[in-house]
């Protein structure tokens, strides 16, 4: 029976580049000499699991390479090695080199050898030397009863094996594993059928024997279970020795050596703690291969929310279901019941959507891990201080939006690193602490997504921005620019006021593409900065694909829909608040402040048939920190939407951030406070002046 | 093994023939043609939420299967006196291509009237005049002794407000 393996591979690849996540993180959390056992077995498993699958898949050189990591971090686990700076560093490498075999094997391009080979050399050395005796007196411990079995006497292994009926679905093949054993030696194999069904109750993804293996060879228990370590929870499974005493291989198992017995349910025990990535891999992997490599991990929990919602609405149905609807005899309880059914069936239906909705959502910590090992391994190369610190890692994020979040990210953190933070000495000398603070914050505020970079570096140099946006000619040597405007010319295509270039950062490529990249996600980056204080960069980010919860209002004939997270209050107009300023803005008084009228049938061109503000309704909105008060003609109820993008089938429409259904089918359109607010500030132009039609175009 | 070799020759015959369909609809009393393969569905007039400060040709965007698709009312854009919409008024869904991907777009049109299939070499360039740019027009066919234009639909669903739209991401 022949399994098309290679339709696990990708299965496989995601996992071990998962893997890869938890060492390096784990590796960078390692304190050096003072190891944490917890992680440093967390890291084991990943490259335990990566070696395993990646022998099963036939990617031997990455086998053979990880091989020589196992063998390290297995020592340090059992507490045979101390954990050097020197060992983590070339595991940490081992990591990246690692990856990119992985990428290699994916990719189908061929792997840099001499690399892997180099690093295996480097594994080999640490290996060799460092506390070499201790290793022998620890290993030996773990191999004692290896030992006790192990005697030169063994003519050989015999093996019972019989697989569970459902092991065949894991993608684990008998016949493979056969295969592997007749490479260590002559291998005898007798197959019970006894088990075996009449045809026609055979299930072909069944498996229904079982084998009595002979292994004439003297080879360590280690290389016979490792052939069976895939399927140890998945098959019953007896090893025993064959002395050169005990001819008789049936009789050998009868006797049955009580210390491999022991040995065998030791290292089982291991092996499962290695377990559930690999059979989460081959569980994963019975989904047919999609063609469309993009996949999303979900939390079990989501899952299980899912799960019981739709158990939930099923229920509802068949309590619907059971009001027989006839509609001659439908008396009031009967409504009654309706009623409620209809009102659970609602709850429902809004719960199982926001569950399903929260399946692409990922927290940021996907985004945010990458960094420690960035800012680890830059601080080594430049020989600078630099302390990481995050928050709000389970602020959750659209998976597109996270994809796409990254580049810009690693980019803003590396100039924070390359051109924020100072030099240790120059940090002492400007009364700051010698080890510089990088922080990564992410939250939510007003329905966006709010990323903060923020180091406490030297800050921006305004005249040297000026200087070099002069030299660039993007503005005019005597142009007079705001703060505010200074600092946005660093988003300006090929600048950089880095005074050498680094092979890290300032080749001026950067800040304009991270603008771009930002807003094509439809958020926002802006910068503050003060001299010798540091830097912040706040990016914000919309809420893609969320639901939200909505004031639906009417203007006109038309319902917007304003999102109830910018809305500070509702009132109704009184004439004597309302004041002019130059007969043209109107500002209302809301107790201490003034705030400007939007007149929402202006800016949007819809006819209405109010005439006075008196007794109007004035929906006072915040955004981007300033605030503003929409007029509309009514408010009705407050409900949750889901966004649709306007932007997939037309383009952005300045003042509306995208567009819902409403329960009735029909479009509104979703408010876009920010934007409404700028967009009062500068009138659009009238859109029939753009363009009104083909004929003067042509 | 040689069936299939049969058939996959009978097919590529086919495609040599270089017949295309295409959907024709009134428009102003003339016949208008869209390649049927652009066609997603035709549906009847229904209202529209309206987009504000958009061109007059824009009528808004409408609800389609949880779509949310713009619709563009192709009297205005020609700029062809409108009349009240009425019971053959229909709303034709096509699939627009453009540098950033694939659109979803409707237009709104007198009445559908036919599917005729038009060979490459019967399609006339059209005449470098008349009231719309030929950019927009792909060509005039002959059909039963009655002109089609057939529209070059990407070029013109692209155009004008799109275009600005496209040229201010830039």
């Amino acid at each position: 029976m022949a399994i098309d393996i290679t339709q696990f591979h990708e299965t496989f690849f995601e996992e071990s580049f998962e893997g890869l996540d938890i060492m390096e993180s784990g590796l960078l959390n390692l304190d050096i000499g003072a190891a944490d056992n917890d992680t440093v077995n967390s890291i084991f498993r990943a490259a335990h699991s990566i070696k395993g699958g990646s022998a099963t898949f036939g990617f031997t050189e990455v086998a053979e390479f990880t091989h020589g990591m196992e063998t390290l971090l297995d020592e340090m686990r059992d507490g045979s090695r101390d954990v050097t700076q020197e060992s983590v560093d070339t595991l940490l490498q081992s990591v990246d080199c690692l990856r990119e075999m992985l990428a290699a094997s994916r990719d189908k391009t061929p792997i840099d050898v001499d690399r892997s080979e180099v690093l295996k050399k480097e594994l080999e050395s640490i290996l060799a030397t460092g506390n070499n005796s201790s290793t022998l007196a620890a290993s030996g411990e773990l191999k004692d009863h290896d030992q006790a079995s192990e005697s030169n006497d063994r003519e050989g292994w015999h093996i019972k094996f019989t697989p569970h009926h459902d092991m065949l679905r894991t993608g684990n093949d008998p016949v493979r594993m056969f295969r592997e054993l007749a490479e260590l030696g002559e291998l005898i194999v007798d197959v019970d059928i006894s088990q075996l069904p009449i045809l026609d109750d055979l299930d072909p993804e069944e498996s229904y024997m079982s084998w009595e293996l002979t292994l004439k060879c003297n080879v360590e228990i280690d290389k016979v279970k490792e052939i069976f370590e895939w399927v140890e929870d998945e098959c019953d499974f007896e090893l025993s020795e064959i002395k050169s005493e005990t001819p008789a291989p049936d009789s050998a198992e009868k006797v049955q050596d009580t210390s491999s017995e022991v040995d065998t349910s030791a290292t089982l025990h291991r092996a499962i703690a290695a377990k559930p990535q690999a059979a989460k891999a081959a569980a994963g992997g019975k989904t047919p291969a999609n063609t469309d490599s993009a996949s999303i991990r979900v939390s079990i929990d989501k899952v299980d929310a899912l799960i019981n919602m739709v158990g939930e609405l099923v229920i509802t149905q068949s309590m619907i279901g059971q009001l027989d609807c006839d509609f001659d005899d439908f008396d009031n309880s009967r409504m009654e019941k309706l009623r409620d059914g209809l009102t659970l069936l609602e709850r429902n239906t809004r719960e199982l959507q926001e569950s399903v909705m929260r399946i692409r959502m990922l927290p940021i910590s996907f985004a945010f891990n990458r960094f420690p090992r960035m800012v680890h391994d830059l601080c080594q190369k430049l020989d600078k201080k630099i302390e990481l610190k995050t928050t709000g890692e389970q602020t959750e994020l659209d998976k597109t939006v996270m994809e796409k979040i990254g580049d810009p990210l690693v980019h803003l953190v590396r100039n924070s690193i390359d051109h924020g933070i100072e030099m240790p000495e120059e940090r002492l000398a400007a009364n700051k602490s010698e080890t510089g603070i990088i922080e990564l914050n992410a939250f939510h505020k007003g329905g966006n997504i709010i990323i903060e970079i923020k180091d406490d570096g030297a800050g921006f140099n305004k005249d040297r921005i000026k200087a070099k946006a002069i030299e660039r000619e993007l503005i005019g040597s005597d142009e007079q620019l705001s703060d505010d405007k200074i600092y946005d010319l660093i988003f300006q295509p090929g600048f950089s006021t880095a005074e050498q270039l680094s092979d890290i950062s300032g080749r001026g490529v950067g800040m304009d593409v991270v603008r771009r990249n930002i807003r094509e996600l439809g958020g926002n980056i802006d910068v503050t900065s003060e001299e010798g204080q540091g830097t912040t960069f706040t990016i914000r980010l919309p809420l893609t694909l969320a639901i939200l919860d909505g004031q639906l209002v009417c203007v006109g004939d038309e319902i917007y829909i304003t999102p109830l997270v910018s809305i500070v209050e509702s009132l109704q107009i009184k004439e004597e608040f309302v004041n002019n300023i130059a007969g043209q803005t109107e500002l209302y008084k809301v107790r201490d402040d003034y705030i400007p009228i939007v007149r929402m049938h202006d800016m949007f061109g819809i006819g209405t048939k109010r005439e006075s503000l008196e007794g109007g309704l004035l929906v006072v909105v915040e955004g981007d920190g300033k605030k503003a008060g929409l007029l509309v003609d009514e408010l009705l109820g407050q409900q949750q939407v889901v966004i649709k993008s306007l932007e997939t089938n037309y383009k952005r429409v300045d003042g509306v951030s995208g567009a819902t259904i409403l329960g009735d089918g029909t479009v509104a359109l979703i408010l876009d406070v920010d934007g409404l607010i700028d967009l009062s500030r500068n009138p659009p132009a009238p859109a029939r002046n753009q363009e009104s039609s083909i004929r003067e175009v042509a | 093994m040689s069936t299939a070799q049969q058939i996959d020759t009978n097919t590529s015959v086919d495609v040599m023939t270089d017949t295309d369909q295409y959907l024709t609809f009134i428009l102003a009393g003339e016949e208008y043609g869209v390649d049927i393969l652009r066609v997603q569905e035709i549906k009847g007039w229904d209202s529209v939420t309206p987009i504000p400060n958009t061109p007059d040709y824009i009528k808004g965007v409408i609800n389609l299967r949880g779509t949310i698709v713009p619709i563009v009312d192709l009297r205005h854009r020609f700029s062809l006196d409108a009349i009240p919409y009425g019971a053959t008024t229909v709303v034709i869904v096509l699939k627009v291509t453009s540098d950033n991907g694939n659109r979803t777009m409707g237009i709104v049109v007198d009445a559908v009237s036919d599917v005729y299939n038009v060979a490459a070499e019967e399609m006339k360039p059209p005449p470098d005049f008349g009231a719309i740019s030929i950019d927009y027009v792909k060509g005039l066919a002959t059909v039963e002794e009655k002109m089609v234009i057939v529209l070059e639909i990407d070029k013109l669903l692209n155009s004008g407000v799109m275009e600005n739209a496209e040229a201010l991401l830039q």
